[in-house]
């Protein structure tokens, strides 16, 4: 048994604890907002938040996140999230979409740590998120305008 | 280029007769739980339009969107002629239906060869202009005034003399009523609101917050979620097969033979990539390719080498031998997987006799006839609903329905109806074939004292995507074109020319991908040709102007907007490189120059400038979103990429750390300008990605005097 709080909900899951936490969102949690591109750390779209960190959920065994709070696409709130959606729906950020939620948990992990990124800020915070659409170009000019939204 | 206009000259009867219009589109997905189930749609003049009466606007696309626009592109042309306001329109994927949805340039439904606009833009703008002369008819009736002074602007409909106005949905129900209009007028391009401004994507919300549903997200009662272990060598079977231990792990249901494989059904997704790993498989390697890379190099340049079948040839080519300068190289493009991001998958239900499929169903018109076979059950008892998918570069698009084949074979050996959903991982994806073909181009060149061209001989040597499919029929004479197009019908003065075609086999399967045969051809011809100018003492965008054809017109006006836009001095400057390459691929004309550094040995490219002429430019935001996609996608791939098989036939590579996919931090600035032109449209999915790898090499080719002849970068500069 793991007990874990997913978007301010408390869930018990019963699952092999070596169970990845992206399967448990998706399959069990049914918060198909997570996804899946490769499953060992290497794309990033399966990000989400866990105790207020960006993680890459397909290597996060349950064990690991016993008792700890998991925050999804679906359940992001806060300035830093709304800056960074609005930003992505004003220059059309996206393509096929798949890598976007783990995109937008990124960038917002970034901006809730560094208010005004620099390019190289950027490309630190963003690297291991893999967009085979290659929406970099629009990606960094969102993350620079959502900065400039927070600053007010 | 071609465009139709079939489909809406039929009356109000005829449409009801045909099985289409009113009765279906009333029928389409409303039972789906999708959007469209909680609005009321009164009014449906025909299968790609219908109005609600709170005033929404929801077009029903018959191309997939995969990331490359259609939802946004083709609304755009049905709220043109509308005259809609932007902010009303809806976007819903059509289902799998090939009467009423097929595409104009195939004659069956499917989307591909970056045709969804040019075959699309007349029929969208007429069934918008139908939807327009209806609703007027029922303001003109209601009103009592003539339809002659009704106006519609941004989706209000006028009369100005009585001050009356309505918006769509108060009259939608009334329009339902109306005589269809035979052939109702299109705007004039100058009267256009919307085409040809950038409209912002109708899917970008639901795709920055998670809601976007793909294939994978589909989930559904008692549904199991099944992963296939496929061959470790293509073309292998199954010898042996011990499931003990996977049915032993908790989750795991059933474990199935099926022809690609052996399916593990599980509950959970986990569970199935478990119970496969415990799979205990001897595999017969008899009729498996067990040839290397490096050994299916030797055997298509020895294949290139024998001159291939003539795909055309003009000329004496003893010219030649008089040639002042005369120059060969061998050219050798490895296999490349797609690697969408949204790995295969599929979801299928099968419940007394009928099946419904939801995926990301690239052609319908060949997976509803294959996973009906495959079920052994009428066509027309299957039904698909087609998804959004994570990307595709033409993986989704199988001439062999091998997905949807795969899927069915699972429900069927399942031996009870359910639900099942296949989950291709990553690995799978990298090891399952339907790569581009691996591909050897052998060319040849002499040019006269002057420097201009006389004889140029080129055969490539590769697999047929084709060949051995449904696509089949589409080749002549045994010729499959997408294994040399792009290499024939140049745009230059060639002097003598010939071209060949060498068919190599292979039992690894092949597959187009984003730019088809112009993945290789453009890189080879545009290499080959600067190698050729910079021979000659020539400046590589001068000498292009210079040896283009007068009627090659949109080849020069693209190759002099991008020299302008990047300020063009030369192919080297301030210790960069600077390469130029121009192609036309599916109707569109790109050319791109690229700024490249050295960096520790390997190339960085800090700049790329493109200019691309697709004609009406329907959305240019969506039109630089695919140049910039498309350079990115090339560029990943010309540096990065390969699919390499290793001695006995096994790949190499099997996730992203060893198919390393291009970041964040190497994707170059891109500045993007669309030409203007009032020529019917063409695709923009797959023109930005042949000129960027050429264009490469040759900048790194002027920064660091090295040829690069084969690919991907990472190969042959280690
Ligand atoms: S799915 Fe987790 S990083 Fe790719
Ligand atoms: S938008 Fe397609 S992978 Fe990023």
């Amino acid at each position: 048994m793991t007990t874990l709080t997913v978007n301010g909900k408390e869930v018990t899951v019963d699952l092999d604890p070596d169970t990845p936490l992206l399967w448990v969102l998706r399959d069990e949690l049914r918060l198909t907002g997570t996804k899946f591109g490769c499953g060992v750390a290497q794309c990033g779209a399966c990000t989400v938040m866990l105790d207020g960190m960006p993680r890459r959920s397909c290597i996060t065994p349950i064990s690991t996140a016993e008792g700890s709070e998991v925050t999804t696409i679906e359940g992001m709130q806060g300035p830093e999230v709304t800056a960074v959606q609005a930003a992505w729906a004003g220059i059309d950020v996206p393509q096929c979409g798949w890598c976007q939620s783990g995109q937008v948990m990124s960038a917002t992990a970034l901006l809730q740590m560094v208010p005004s990124p620099t390019d190289e800020d950027i490309d630190n915070a963003m690297a291991g998120n893999v967009c085979r659409c290659a929406t970099y170009v629009r990606i960094r000019e969102a993350i620079h305008t959502a900065a400039k939204t927070l600053e007010g | 280029m071609t465009t139709q206009t079939n489909g809406f000259k039929a009356t109000r009867r005829g449409f009801l007769a045909g099985g289409a219009g009113l009765t279906l589109a009333l029928m389409l997905p409303l039972a789906r739980g999708r959007a469209m189930a909680e609005t009321a749609a009164p009014f449906a003049p025909n299968a790609f339009i219908r109005i609600g009466t709170d005033d929404t606007v929801t077009v029903l696309i018959k191309h997939i969107e995969m990331g490359q626009g259609p939802y946004t592109g083709l609304s755009t042309l049905v709220a043109e002629e509308l005259d809609a306001d932007w902010g009303q329109m809806r976007a819903e994927a059509a289902p799998g239906n090939d009467k009423l949805y097929a595409n104009l340039a195939f004659g069956a439904q499917g989307t591909g060869g970056s045709t969804a606009m040019a075959n699309s833009y007349m029929q969208m703008r007429k069934a918008g202009a139908t939807a327009r002369a209806m609703l007027v008819a029922a303001a003109a009736a209601e009103w009592g005034v003539p339809a002659g002074e009704i106006t519609v602007s941004k989706g209000v409909i006028a009369h100005a003399a009585s001050g009356k106005s309505s918006g769509f949905g108060a009259l939608s129900q009334a329009a339902a009523t109306m005589e269809m209009p035979a052939d109702p007028p299109v705007k004039d391009p100058s009267g256009f609101t919307l085409i040809g401004t950038d409209r912002p994507r109708l899917d970008t919300v639901a795709k920055s917050n998670g809601t976007a549903q793909f294939t994978m997200d589909v989930y559904r009662d008692g549904m199991l979620t099944v992963l296939v272990a496929h061959p470790p060598k293509f073309g292998a079977t199954v010898a042996s097969l011990d499931d003990k231990a996977a049915l032993a792990i908790a989750g795991v249901e059933m474990v199935r033979q099926i022809s690609s494989g052996v399916a593990v059904y599980a509950t959970s997704t986990f569970a199935a990539m478990k119970g496969r790993d415990a799979l205990g498989i001897t595999w017969d390697d008899s009729k498996a390719e067990t040839r290397s890379s490096a050994e299916l190099y030797d055997m298509l340049s020895t294949e290139a080498k024998t001159g291939g079948r003539v795909v055309e040839e003009s000329g004496d080519l003893a010219a030649l031998s008089a040639a002042a300068t005369l120059h060969e190289a061998e050219f050798r493009f490895p296999y490349l997987a797609h690697a969408p991001m949204e790995p295969l998958d599929a979801v299928i239900e099968v419940k007394a006799g009928k099946a419904e499929m939801w995926f990301g169903s690239q052609f319908p018109t060949f997976d509803k006839p294959t996973a009906a076979a495959a079920l052994g059950i009428k066509p027309e008892d299957v039904s698909i609903n087609v998804l959004l998918a994570g990307g595709s570069f033409g993986r989704r698009a199988q001439g062999s329905a091998h997905l949807a084949a795969e899927v069915a074979e699972i429900a069927k050996a399942a031996g009870r109806d359910g639900c099942f959903k296949l989950v291709w991982t990553r690995e799978d994806d990298l090891r399952g074939g339907y790569y581009r073909p691996i591909t050897v181009h052998r060319l040849k060149a002499g040019l006269d004292a002057d420097g201009a061209l006389v004889g140029w001989e080129n055969t490539i040597a590769n697999q047929s995507i084709m060949a051995g499919t449904p696509m089949a029929a589409m080749m002549k004479d045994g010729m499959d074109s997408t294994s040399y197009e792009g290499a024939y019908a140049l745009p230059y003065k060639m002097g003598a020319h010939r071209i060949g075609w060498a068919q190599a086999q292979s039992p690894v399967p092949v597959l187009w991908w984003r730019s088809v045969g112009h993945t290789h051809t453009a890189y080879a011809v545009e290499v080959f040709l600067d190698e050729l100018l910079e021979k000659a003492g020539k400046d590589p965008v001068q000498g292009r102007l210079d040896l283009l054809t007068p009627e090659a017109t949109r080849e020069r006006g693209v190759i002099e907007a991008v020299a302008k836009l990047a300020g063009w001095k030369g192919r080297t400057a301030d210790g960069k490189g600077y390469g130029i390459a121009m192609a036309k691929s599916f109707g569109t004309y790109v050319a791109e120059i690229v700024e490249v550094e050295d960096q520790n040995g390997f190339p960085k490219v800090t700049r790329v400038w493109c200019a691309v002429d697709c004609g009406v430019a329907v959305n240019p935001n969506i039109i630089r979103a695919q140049m910039e996609g498309g350079i990115g996608y090339a560029l990943g791939t010309a540096l990065f990429n390969e699919i390499t098989l290793e001695p006995g036939g096994t790949v190499a590579q099997g996730n992203f750390d060893s198919y390393r996919m291009l970041r964040i931090h190497e994707m170059p600035a891109v500045q993007v300008e669309v030409i203007t032109s009032t020529a019917d449209p063409t695709g923009v999915g797959e023109p930005g990605v042949p000129p960027l790898a050429p264009a490469l090499a040759n900048a790194w080719r002027a920064l660091t005097g090295k040829a690069t002849y084969q690919l991907p970068f990472a190969a042959a500069v280690a």
